[in-house]
């Protein structure tokens, strides 16, 4: 695949990552019990210890009730007519890349995506797992990535070869008990990656996880585990698309990231998920809990985002801020069209010490969409010297649209000094009058005025992402003018 | 029959918001020529530039503007400014997080069209250029376009932008108020670079002091929607003795009547 082919892989078209993959999958019957989550286990050949922990969750899980204070409107989602597992059929040995090896269709489909599996054809500089449906079928770069003591593995995986380190880690930011998605994905999540940085490595490749659901009515649950001990660096990058349906399905994914003493995790997302049609038939419910827990003194942990798809989005990447004079970023364009709805944002907790953190939001509304920005900034008392600068800026297209913005500051030490913008605009016609003056036509005028809005998010993002982002905003802007 | 002039404007009725401004308005520009169109506040400069732009928010009551053998008041601003129109905006807008690289090469590759897309290396040393001449720092190229520029720095790139897009007609719309003496100069050199039998100006001012460094063939003053005389650069002097007031007084009755 050469380099200008890959930029294409998330944008060109409408969304042409709507195709089904016909492949025989090994599932599990619609619903969900104990049975289900046993099966689940026994499919992942758990140890004992794990399933335990899926149960405890569940069990909490069934006493909850699914919340309801976003700025979202969309219909009871029937919990028992969802499937929770669902496999290709024929299993591959994931760590001979080969193309071979791997089922040809589910190659194919990653081809399809911009994504090859094939060591011989792997990206520049990134490393690849990808995650279909409930099961990761490729990882690449294993054995440069060994030599060097980092470990980039399915989860599923990490569960039997590392279990000290998910014992130690798995739900220690984001528990089983936290909220009633991340709940529901600790009883039953699948697959999704797992990362471990040790002392010092600084990873020299952009590690990539690519997440694609292609079966019917089922649900995907990733799970996420990034750890970066002392003075490691690590830049994560995450994908996902999913076939056009006109039913809606369920996405619940969990990422928690630690960071030690002076480490540091970039975590970049462009999440792509079908988003239903201009009617608001079909589209992905995606309820993200997402949190890194900056441990360590100087630690540093930056979440970017570009939400492009998704029917309804509720997710807010947030930054614990224990350790003293560590560091939190949120960067974040959220574009919604049609019927979408968003409401997305982050929380800043200051704990330690002169702990510094930014939000960059910038929201953009087509159509007849809703996008919210949610915010927290909050400083613990005690927390000396804390800061923190916010800009949520929030862009109108069309007049059908609406967009709104909700920060919570609770700042609990008199020394923390917190800044707050916020700028609410639509494209004015003499912006568009000056640039089509130029000889610039009309749809090119407006791309360029919203990749300009959200220049501060994309500079954030590596290049081919960001070559990407650019592109998806391209096609999400078609036809929401005029 | 004749052949038709490079740029003429026939009869121009021109509304913005109900009220009508342009009542009438006759203008011919041949190729090459520099024209200049001066009038007190009000008398319809601005809003004979945005018209013959196309800006949306003005309406065409009657008349018509033909440009290279075209009527023009059938485009789109972006189709007049590829048949070679170009307008100096007196308040350009700015575009936050577009560079001013980025966003000349976007318009000289829209104007330029498929298949005559310009080298990026050639583009930016031309552009560097260009820069020179009109004494602006290089680092102007990674600023985001007219984002916190200062009101001559907004004049310069307006003129960058011409010097880039090469038009065949070029309406420079009170480029020089506000200007200081050194960044008239500036802009003027920049106009003149370009002056030459492929190249016509209007230059709409209500001062003469800009016409000391950009000469006009012909002069034309406007009043209340219309041209009311035309004439060579003896027309600057009278103006600048004796004010517009001796042009009212002298076409007072007729402007009030038409």
């Amino acid at each position: 695949m050469s380099e200008i082919e890959t930029k294409e892989t998330f944008a060109s078209g409408e969304y042409k990552y709507g195709f089904v993959t016909d492949i025989e999958a090994d599932e599990a019957p619609k619903g969900l019990n104990e049975d289900i989550i046993r099966f689940i286990s026994a499919k992942k050949n758990e140890p004992e210890w794990m399933l335990e922990w899926r149960l405890k969750a569940y069990r909490w899980w069934t006493t909850r009730k699914e919340p309801r204070w976003a700025l979202l409107d969309y219909p009871e989602i029937d919990y028992q007519d969802i499937r929770y597992y669902s496999a290709p059929k024929k299993m591959i040995d994931r760590f001979k890349n080969e193309d071979g090896e791997i089922d040809p269709e589910i190659s194919k489909t990653f081809e399809r995506l911009g994504i090859p599996l094939g060591e011989a054809k792997r990206l520049e500089g990134v490393a690849v797992d990808a995650v279909f449906d409930s099961v990761s079928v490729a990882t690449s770069h294993q054995e440069m990535l060994e030599e060097m003591g980092i470990i980039f593995c399915p989860i599923s995986e990490a569960i039997i070869k590392h279990p000290d380190l998910i014992k130690k880690y798995m739900g220690a930011v984001v528990p089983h008990t936290d909220n009633y998605f991340a709940s529901l994905n600790s009883a039953v999540f699948t697959d999704g990656s797992f990362v471990y940085v040790p002392k010092g490595v600084k990873c020299p490749v952009e590690l990539s996880t690519y997440f694609r659901i292609n079966a019917q009515d089922t649900g995907q649950f990733e799970r996420t585990l990034i750890i970066a001990d002392e003075g490691a660096y690590v830049s994560y990058l995450e994908g996902c698309t999913a076939p056009m349906r006109d039913t809606n399905q369920l996405h619940a994914a969990v990422v928690e990231l630690i960071a030690m003493d002076n480490a540091e995790i970039k975590y970049a997302t462009i999440q792509n998920w079908y988003a239903g049609d201009e009617k608001g038939r079909g589209g992905i419910y995606n309820f993200v809990t997402k949190r890194g827990h900056c441990r360590g003194r100087k630690s540093k942990i930056s979440w970017t985002q570009v939400e492009a798809g998704a029917a309804i989005t509720w997710k807010y990447p947030s930054c614990i801020l224990e350790g003293d004079g560590s560091t939190g970023e949120f960067y974040s364009v959220a574009v919604t069209n049609n019927r979408m709805q968003a409401d997305t944002g982050t929380k800043m907790i200051h704990v330690g010490n002169n702990t510094k953190s930014t939000i960059v939001s910038k929201g953009i509304s087509c159509d007849e969409s809703v996008n919210t920005y949610r915010g927290l900034v909050q400083v613990v008392p005690g927390a000396k010297g804390c800061r923190n600068y916010s800009i949520c800026d929030s862009m109108l297209v069309g007049d059908k649209c609406s967009a709104n913005t909700v920060p919570y500051i609770e700042a609990e030490d008199s020394t923390a000094i917190i800044e707050h913008e916020a700028t609410t605009s639509k494209i004015s016609e003499d912006q568009l009058f000056y640039i089509k003056s130029r000889g610039i036509d009309e749809e090119s005028a407006i791309n360029l005025v919203v990749n300009g809005f959200c220049k501060d998010v994309f500079k954030k993002l590596p290049l081919e992402f960001a070559v990407e982002a650019t592109k998806l905003l391209e096609i999400k802007l078609e036809g929401s003018i005029g | 029959m004749s052949e038709m002039p490079y740029f003429q404007i026939k009869n121009l009725h021109a509304n913005v918001e109900d009220k009508l401004i342009l009542k009438g308005l006759n203008l011919t520009i041949n190729k090459g020529e520099v024209h200049a169109l001066m009038g007190p506040n009000g008398s319809g400069k601005s809003t004979l530039a945005c018209v013959i732009m196309g800006h949306p928010s003005y309406e065409v009551t009657a008349g018509e503007i033909f440009f290279k053998g075209e009527n023009i008041l059938e485009m789109d601003p972006e189709e007049r400014a590829i048949l070679g129109l170009f307008l100096a905006f007196q308040y350009p807008v700015a575009i936050p997080g577009v560079t001013v690289a980025k966003f000349l090469k976007s318009a000289v590759d829209a104007i330029a069209g498929e298949g005559g897309k310009v080298k990026p290396t050639e583009f930016l040393k031309e552009l560097r250029d260009n820069m020179k001449y009109l004494e602006m720092d290089e680092t102007f190229v990674n600023r985001y376009l007219n984002d916190g520029f200062s009101g001559g720095e907004k004049k310069r790139m307006e003129i960058l932008q011409m010097l880039t897009l090469k038009p065949g007609l070029a309406v420079m719309d009170e480029t020089d108020s506000g200007l200081d003496i050194d960044a008239l100069k500036v802009v003027s050199k920049g106009v003149n670079r370009l002056v030459g039998p492929e190249f016509s100006v209007l230059v709409i001012t209500h001062y003469e002091r800009i016409l000391r460094y950009i000469h006009p063939d012909h002069i034309h003053i406007l009043i209340d929607g219309r041209i009311v005389m035309t004439g060579g650069r003896e027309l600057v002097k009278e103006l600048e003795e004796k004010g517009y007031d001796w042009v009212r007084e002298k076409f007072g009755h007729e402007v009030l009547v038409g």
